[in-house]
């Protein structure tokens, strides 16, 4: 028998696979497909203090190895979030989930996740401050020490649970930037949030998407964002739970190796809706191959010597 | 919704940059029609969504236009097998049809029309259609129609066959209890505009999922923000904001 339970913060989960924000609503339409407790746990749609329609469509574009998105955070409100979608989702998720905040001011952070904070199905709150789709704030928070700092220490303070700083690739050092977090109290680290990319249209000359540039995501930037798994974990103590193009069970070993306590799975979702589930179940047979009995063992394994 | 693999039959052209592909696999997702399929192709990320144009219990037609790389590979492919997600989208409902309710397709929008037209037959209505293209070598399913037994207008923009103009000047003087449209938008916009009854739209937006997940293909209507995916592709005329 393989050990695949890691922890986080205390919180313990049978395994490290979690389905990443914006890429698994709240659950629901993938728990009409499969048995979603299997999951280590999961991380719902980015939650904004009102609700947010988004950006114009189409805010979707292919690339090669992944895709664009622009949605832009469309999101129904914390309040419904907390009165209906996190009642429902305890009739078919039975474990706690990672709530994902955005907001676009220090008090509206703040005042999400004081919400939030009082919710008993929410195990950890990952605060996003990396959206690259929306203006005035998501990654204007990200990119800067001082404010990454700032929204890190408002929300710890009107806060109990683990805070996770969400992080964004489009810096020049995201080490600094997680370094930042962690003086300012985060508990732990989530990243890479999108990168900033874009596509245009050869017949009509044109962006693809509406907004015109969006978050690139997809197996094609896994190599970038192990990269920053692997120079964040040098540099802090905190857990990271790291993200970006994961698609395979050989992939949350590499991603862990380089440092990450868990791993989120993004775009994957939305082309095979039971990526997550076959990760999960590849994953036993990829430790085997690769001798490894206990997944905790092998967190920021290829530092070693 | 449900992943299934298809083995393709047959792929055909069936007019200007049109092919109708036939595919066989377990189709008991599909539970109304204007539903849609979405497509893994071979070396894209992305699947592609295309609306089913008829299925029985072990066989889909799809029809569609190469408009981008995803239709151009889909359209090479002779044989071998598809990856699936079928079933998804909320489809056309039957039950407002009244009893002459009138279907009125545009360009590839015609053919999600097709089986929706089988099933009002079938419920005992008396459909009529109106299939509208921009020429003659653009033409598809006109036959299938007619062979139905129901009235088939064609219209083509430049007159080159059937009535000259668009699918709105065909409606003019038809008389009718409700329709079933789908099509480019500025022609959905038009019979909006056109039509006197209650009817049902069927949408088109570039999706990521395809079936809920991603929030990519949001648009607005009257009674809130709807997926084109999941909540729609069709959407009633009452409901819609253009």
């Amino acid at each position: 028998m393989v050990d695949t339970k890691v922890t986080l913060s205390g919180w313990e989960l049978d395994n490290p696979v979690i389905p990443a924000s914006g890429t698994f609503g709240f659950g629901k339409e993938f728990a009409e497909l499969y048995d979603i407790n299997m999951l280590g746990t999961f991380s719902f749609k980015g939650t904004t203090l009102n609700e947010r329609f988004g950006n114009e469509t189409p805010r979707i574009a292919e690339c090669t190895a992944g895709m664009i998105n622009s949605v832009g955070l469309q999101n129904p409100g914390v309040e419904h979030v907390v009165k209906y979608e996190l009642q429902e989702m305890k009739k078919y998720f039975h474990k706690k989930v990672i709530a994902n905040v955005s907001g676009f001011s220090i008090d509206e952070y703040k005042q999400t996740c004081e919400i939030i904070d009082k919710q008993d199905n929410v195990g950890i709150i990952e605060v996003n401050i990396s959206c690259p789709n929306v203006h005035n704030g998501g990654m204007a928070f990200g990119t800067d020490t001082k404010n990454a700092a700032e929204v890190t220490k408002a929300v710890k303070a009107v806060t109990t649970k683990p805070v996770y700083i969400k992080l964004s690739p489009n810096v020049t050092s995201i080490v600094d930037i997680a370094k930042a977090c962690e003086d300012a109290g985060a508990d732990g680290l989530s990243l890479i949030n999108t990168i900033l990319g874009m596509r245009i249209d050869l017949n009509k000359k044109k962006p693809v998407v509406a907004n015109k540039m969006g978050g690139f995501s997809g197996p094609a930037i896994f190599p970038v964002a192990l990269r920053m798994v692997y120079q964040v974990y040098e540099a802090v103590k905190i857990p990271i739970i790291g993200m970006g193009g994961v698609s395979s069970a050989d992939d949350v070993i590499e991603m862990m190796l380089a440092g990450a306590t868990a791993v989120q799975v993004g775009a994957a979702n939305l082309v095979n809706p039971y990526a997550c589930k076959e990760i999960i179940e590849n994953l036993e047979g990829s430790m085997k191959k690769y001798g490894i009995s206990s997944l905790k063992d092998i967190i920021g394994g290829a530092h070693n010597g | 919704m449900e992943r299934v693999v298809f083995k393709i039959k047959n792929n055909i052209k069936i007019a200007k940059n049109v092919y109708e592909m036939t595919l066989e696999g377990n189709t008991s997702a599909i539970t109304k029609s204007g539903q849609f399929v979405n497509i893994l192709i071979e070396g894209l990320y992305l699947r592609r969504p295309i609306s089913v144009c008829d299925y029985d219990s072990n066989s889909l037609t799809l029809v569609y236009k190469v408009v981008g790389k995803g239709t151009e590979v889909l359209s090479k492919m002779q044989e071998g097998e598809l990856d699936v997600l079928v079933g998804l989208g909320n489809g056309y409902d039957t039950s407002f049809a009244g009893q002459r309710p009138m279907l009125i397709g545009g360009g590839v929008g015609v053919p999600p029309l097709y089986n929706l037209c089988k099933k009002l037959i079938a419920e005992g209505k008396k459909p009529s259609v109106i299939l509208g293209f921009n020429c003659k070598d653009e033409i598809f399913y006109e036959e299938e129609f007619k062979k139905l037994g129901v009235e088939v207008y064609v219209t083509t923009v430049n007159g080159e066959y059937g009535i000259k103009g668009f699918v709105t000047d065909a409606l003019k003087d038809k008389d009718y209890t409700y329709f079933y449209t789908c099509g480019p938008e500025p022609m959905l916009k038009a019979v909006y505009n056109a039509t006197k009854t209650s009817g049902q739209f069927s949408f088109e937006e570039r999706m990521g999922c395809g079936f809920g997940a991603c929030m990519g293909c949001s648009c607005k209507t009257k009674y809130g923000n709807k997926r084109i995916c999941k909540d729609g592709p069709v959407l009633v005329k009452e409901e819609i904001v253009w």
